[in-house]
């Protein structure tokens, strides 16, 4: 018997976790959207968590966003950043950072524009006050 | 009414070992000394125990361990693990249990040695890997200090609430641990000084934040008619609640409102009380800003009025609203899951044997328990009557 060794390689993956982390790396924020009750949602996930419904597609939000709320974490070595909640202007609410001011600067309620960040762990959704400078 | 319903369960004998610094001895080890303890103050043996409730932030097979550890048989067990608030959410379960018969008497017991025994970075690094949360922790919150920093600042943002209310909180638990000689932490505690006190996460400071210490507690629950046989001062579970709506903090519909709301709900309306009902309230406080919170959810003020609430003096020694008479986690102690504490001292200013931080005419009692990131709420309303 011929064994195929391509049958053999794991099937290309159907999860949201890969599917949002793999379009990052290629520079692509995208979250899945609920083909039956049309609603965003993020974390991304394989069913939607306002109605159940597996059919989802995928799609970039705007980028834009508000914070939600906001908090520095204060490091004894001074390089204190950063940790917010944002909620996009599509509804969802997710967790990230703003970047590019000082972190006591950043107030609820500012406005925010996403970006792809390369860190070592790989990349990184952030946000930065919309129009540049707060 | 289910046969688990109001006052179908009563707490006998209660027990505390190990707290603040366990001097060495493991977590099953001083687990297992409150656990006789209250056992032995439920006029029982570890024999007649045939259901045991308890659980661990890192291991999985805790109720085997501690069964085994105990040479208990148990016809029931349960270990399921919901953060801080577990140990009120299983006198839920306990109900349950009893009143269909799966069992009589049911140990639940928690302990746990972060002080003595400071978890590695490695298991800390096992622990966020056992628990993954790709879309949080790439951020590096400081957590859990971060996830409770970001309700404060948004209840602060949008009603108003100061730092220095914040701060109030932790001075009333000190004062009343200032009273009770179990407390790990007694020295003077201003406002001041909590406001001026190591920022961690914005808003909160160190003293907004729970200790780090050992301990284990123990208790013993039965059915109220067997009870009132076992034990001089039956403490009867009048009503129960729990809810969890989220596991992360970024994926809570509103920072500034927990499932407390719920769980507090259907707490009340199992006892048949309202809040002015309640003599004395333990609420679990990881963080200054979680009675506040609390206070709101359960029905005690408005939403957005907890910090006016709590101000001038009111939930310390001698005021209006006696709360987290043992000095709270804030002050007593905090050893990872407090909620088991929680009753015990609800338990004992309804036994009158709160010493000098006894509440005059502590009758009806509420407890409250959180877990995770305000994720879990845990409600039960406890009373030396029914």
């Amino acid at each position: 018997m011929v064994v195929d060794v391509s049958e053999k390689k794991a099937p290309e993956s159907t999860g949201a976790d890969s599917r949002y982390f793999g379009r990052l790396a290629e520079g692509v924020f995208e979250i899945p959207v609920c083909d039956s009750c049309s609603r965003w949602h993020f974390f991304p996930r394989v069913c939607c968590p306002f109605c159940g419904s597996e059919a989802l597609h995928w799609a970039a939000p705007s980028g834009r966003g508000t914070v939600y709320s906001t908090t520095v974490v204060r490091r004894p070595d001074g390089g204190d950043y950063t940790v917010c909640l944002i909620d996009l202007q599509e509804g969802p609410r997710m967790m990230s950072r703003v970047v590019d001011m000082p972190p006591d600067a950043v107030r609820i309620g500012l406005p925010v524009q996403a970006r792809i960040d390369t860190m070592q762990e790989g990349p990184l959704l952030v946000f930065v006050a919309e129009g540049g400078a707060a | 009414m289910s046969a688990a319903g109001r006052g179908s369960i009563a707490i006998l004998g209660t027990a505390l070992a190990g707290l603040g610094h366990a001097g060495g001895a493991t977590e099953q080890e001083i687990i297992a000394r409150a656990s006789v303890q209250a056992v032995a103050r439920s006029g029982l043996k570890m024999q007649d125990i045939d259901g045991i409730i308890t659980s661990s932030l890192t291991s999985p097979w805790w109720v085997m361990r501690m069964a085994e550890y105990l040479g208990i048989r148990p016809r029931f067990s349960d270990s399921t693990m919901f953060g801080g608030s577990s140990f009120i959410a299983d006198l839920k379960i306990a109900a349950m249990a009893i009143a269909a018969g799966e069992c009589d008497n049911v140990l639940i017991c928690y302990g746990s040695t972060p002080r003595s025994v400071p978890s590695s970075s490695r298991i800390n690094q096992m622990r966020a890997e056992l628990d993954p949360q790709p879309y949080e922790h790439p951020y590096k919150p400081f957590n859990p200090v971060s996830s409770y920093a970001l309700a404060a600042a948004r209840h602060m943002h949008q009603y108003g609430t100061t730092r220095r209310q914040l701060a109030e909180v932790a001075v009333a638990a000190r004062q009343w641990a200032q009273l009770n000689p179990e407390a790990f932490s007694r020295g003077p505690l201003s406002v001041d000084d909590v406001l001026g006190a190591k920022m961690i996460s914005d808003p909160l400071t160190v003293r907004d934040c729970c200790l780090v210490t050992d301990g284990a507690g123990a208790f013993v629950v039965t059915s109220a008619k067997r009870a009132r046989d076992l034990h001089r001062q039956p403490a009867y579970v009048l009503g129960t609640g729990h809810a969890h709506w989220h596991r992360q903090i970024s994926c809570m519909p509103d920072v500034t409102v927990t499932p407390a709301v719920d769980s507090g709900k259907a707490a009340f309306a199992q006892a048949g009380l309202t809040p002015s009902d309640i003599d004395v309230v333990q609420l679990y406080d990881a963080f200054t800003i979680n009675p506040i919170l609390f206070l709101e959810d359960l029905g005690f003020c408005k939403k957005g009025e907890g910090g006016a609430f709590i101000e001038g003096g009111r939930i310390g020694p001698g005021g209006d609203f006696p709360l987290n008479t043992n000095g709270g986690g804030l002050s007593f102690g905090h050893p990872g899951m407090y909620s088991i504490f929680l009753v015990i001292e609800a338990v004992t200013q309804l036994r009158r044997e709160a010493g000098e931080r006894q509440v005059a005419g502590a009758d009806v009692a509420l407890v409250h328990g959180n877990g995770g990131v305000l994720s879990s709420q845990a409600t039960a309303i406890l009373s030396n009557h029914l």
